[in-house]
């Protein structure tokens, strides 16, 4: 196993709200090896976009606190470095595509403002950039590159909003692409089209990408990697292959049911109740109020990660003996 | 009536054309916006050029001639003359002069001030840095502006400088907060977090990302403020603790006249009627403005 490019170890962060701590993360742990493509997948508010902007170091510090864990560059902590030295390094190595593509462009300058911005932020060297701003928005597949770099994000559509926002990230030549989400809010033709271009330019700059999506087909289809995260920890971890053919994890199996499939054997019964509140979490692990397959040990303890094989790990009690 | 759709009429042909004209065009969908300004061409033009269009340059110094004193408005004194035998419209022109300075250099001084500090508040809100600007902010507001103000005033010399002053440091207040409140609803915008993570600095994001966004909004309130500044102006001196007689200000030649009433209505009248002029034409430059933004009311 090569030496892992981003690492979280054992990351929790809270909330402060009226009434109380929000405890949304809790010991999240998580591995990305360079030119890896790792998928997280999740119910809404699990904790996946917290994850994110905490990779990203973008939390709003005042209602955020970061209780233990550390995020690691390479080997470095980027918590414990000072904050110059942990943008610097966030600054040359990562970019980020967000959720909303529709807020993701400021709307009160054109296209080319804002790729010129970026790009001279990035690189200070001076001239050919409207002639890169314009290579960018080809190689994302757009149209009339020339007339685009004009508009203004009102006069251009979601989709096409999106293709900017992976131009905007294609400019750093960091190693790593946080993509949040980035096809949420495009209809079916779309998000075919954009994860192929995702697929194809990742590839192209031998590029990390940590993938979050509802979308368990984009996640199939792109990832090498799955994470599976449940109430701000991560649940269970695979070989995408391994996670879609054998789920281990009640709550997996849960989602995966839950997805509709081509045999036409109609949905199955995912999972009953809904994510806990985090004031207040249950004890233990944290998915036992709803888990079929509840035992006394899931209300008192919280499972650590068994691997079950070498690319497969859960964090579940049922498999406490297949430890190896 | 008929004038005003005519003026509509004239707004229609710049419908077609490039930014400038599209300006014009949202401008001019009111009316009275396109009367606001051309009242306010003229205020700004008759200030500039007052020393060739008064009648009688000479009132507006220290000046007496008690032969032509108490004269109502006739063709030889549009505005009549005061007790001091000094011309009244000549007096209007000078005045307007100063009003203007006020207005435009109290904005001038408080805009800056208030907005940046706005922004760092609303950017950093949550850390002491906005504890310490919006408690600070929140002590000024609780006092009325036109009291302060007197208040600094009757502490310091009263002329030109210090009224001007006296107003900058009771109205800033009101800036910072707009832009705290606008600042802190876009700072979570994903724009925001994308400059963030792209290694911008502090000022890049305060004043290229977030600050254009509602530069529509400040200068719609700039020019709806004017008006008001002018008008706490007048007040500042209407008690004599502006502008100092025999320098001609609207306020302190309100407050003249204001003796004489009712037999020498001329002499309050006037500049009174100048004064609502002045801050009623900047008030419909506002409205104008605000449609050129599509800026809801502040």
């Amino acid at each position: 196993m090569s030496k892992p490019l981003l690492e979280i170890k054992n990351l929790s962060i809270w909330f402060e709200s009226f009434e109380g701590p929000l405890k949304v993360l809790d010991g999240v742990n998580m591995i990305v090896l360079p030119g890896e493509k790792v998928g997280l997948i999740g119910e809404m508010g699990c904790g996946k976009t917290t994850t994110m902007k905490a990779i990203a170091g973008i939390l709003p510090v005042p209602p955020t606190i970061i209780r233990s864990g550390s995020i690691l560059y390479q080997g470095e902590d980027l918590m414990k470095m000072n904050k110059k030295k942990s943008r610097q390094i966030r600054k040359k190595e990562l970019s980020m595509i967000f959720q909303d593509p529709m807020s993701a462009l400021n709307p009160v300058f054109t296209i080319g403002t804002q790729l010129h911005d970026i790009i001279k932020i990035n690189e200070k060297k001076k001239g050919f950039i409207k002639g890169k701003s314009i290579q960018l928005l080809k190689e994302v597949l757009l149209p009339d590159p020339a007339r685009i770099l004009k508009n203004y994000p009102i006069q251009l559509s979601g989709g096409m909003r999106q293709r900017i926002c992976i131009a905007m990230a294609l400019i750093n030549k960091g190693q790593i692409l946080l993509a949040d989400e980035p096809d949420t809010s495009l209809d079916v033709t779309i998000k075919e089209q954009i994860m192929k271009l995702l697929r194809e330019l990742v590839g192209k700059y031998n590029k990390s990408i940590v993938l979050v999506s509802h979308a368990l087909g984009t996640i199939k289809s792109l990832t090498d990697r799955v994470y599976v995260m449940y109430a701000g920890s991560m649940v269970e971890m695979a070989s995408t292959q391994a996670l879609f053919a054998n789920p281990l994890h009640p709550y997996s199996k849960g989602l995966l049911e839950a997805t509709p499939r081509l045999t036409g054997k109609g949905i199955g019964d995912g999972i009953n109740g809904r994510i806990p509140e985090y004031v207040s979490p249950p004890n233990g692990c944290r998915f036992h109020p709803r888990c079929k397959e509840v035992m006394d040990v899931c209300r008192r303890e919280k499972p650590s990660f068994f691997n079950v094989s070498k690319d497969h790990g859960v964090a579940c009690f049922l498999f406490k003996n297949s430890r190896n | 009536m008929k004038i005003l759709k005519n003026i509509n009429n004239i707004g229609k042909y710049f419908r077609k054309g490039g930014n400038i004209s599209r300006i014009f065009y949202k401008f001019s969908r009111n009316p009275l916006s396109v009367v606001g300004l051309i009242l306010f061409c003229i205020i700004v033009l008759c200030a500039i050029f007052a020393q060739y269009l008064a009648p009688y340059p000479e009132s507006a110094g220290a000046y007496v001639n008690f032969e032509e004193a108490k004269q109502p408005p006739s063709y030889k004194h549009f505005c009549g003359t005061d007790v001091l035998g000094r011309d009244i419209l000549s007096r209007i022109l000078f005045g307007t002069r100063y009003s203007l300075i006020m207005g435009i250099f109290v904005l001038l001084l408080i805009a800056p001030i208030g907005v940046t500090l706005g922004l760092i508040a609303g950017y950093f809100k949550g850390s002491w840095l906005e504890i310490i600007i919006m408690r600070v902010t929140d002590i000024f507001v609780s006092i009325p502006t036109l009291i302060l103000a007197l208040a600094i005033c009757a502490l310091l010399t009263p002329n030109l400088q210090n009224a001007l002053l006296a107003i900058s440091f009771s109205w800033w207040p009101w800036y910072t907060r707009l832009v705290y409140g606008l600042t802190s609803s876009l700072k979570e915008e994903y724009f925001v977090k994308l400059a963030e993570v792209s290694g911008a600095n502090i000022a890049h994001i305060l004043f290229r990302e977030i600050l254009p966004n509602f530069s529509g909004t400040i200068l719609t309130k700039m020019t709806l403020d004017m008006g008001w500044v002018i008008l706490t102006a007048a007040n500042l001196s209407f008690v004599g603790l502006g502008i100092q007689p025999p320098t001609p200000d609207l306020g302190n030649m309100v407050a003249d006249g204001a003796l004489y009433l009712p037999e020498l209505w001329w002499v309050a009248i006037f500049p009174a009627l100048s004064i609502v002029l002045i801050v009623l034409s900047l008030n419909l430059l506002g409205d104008g403005i605000s449609d050129i933004f599509g800026v809801e009311r502040i």
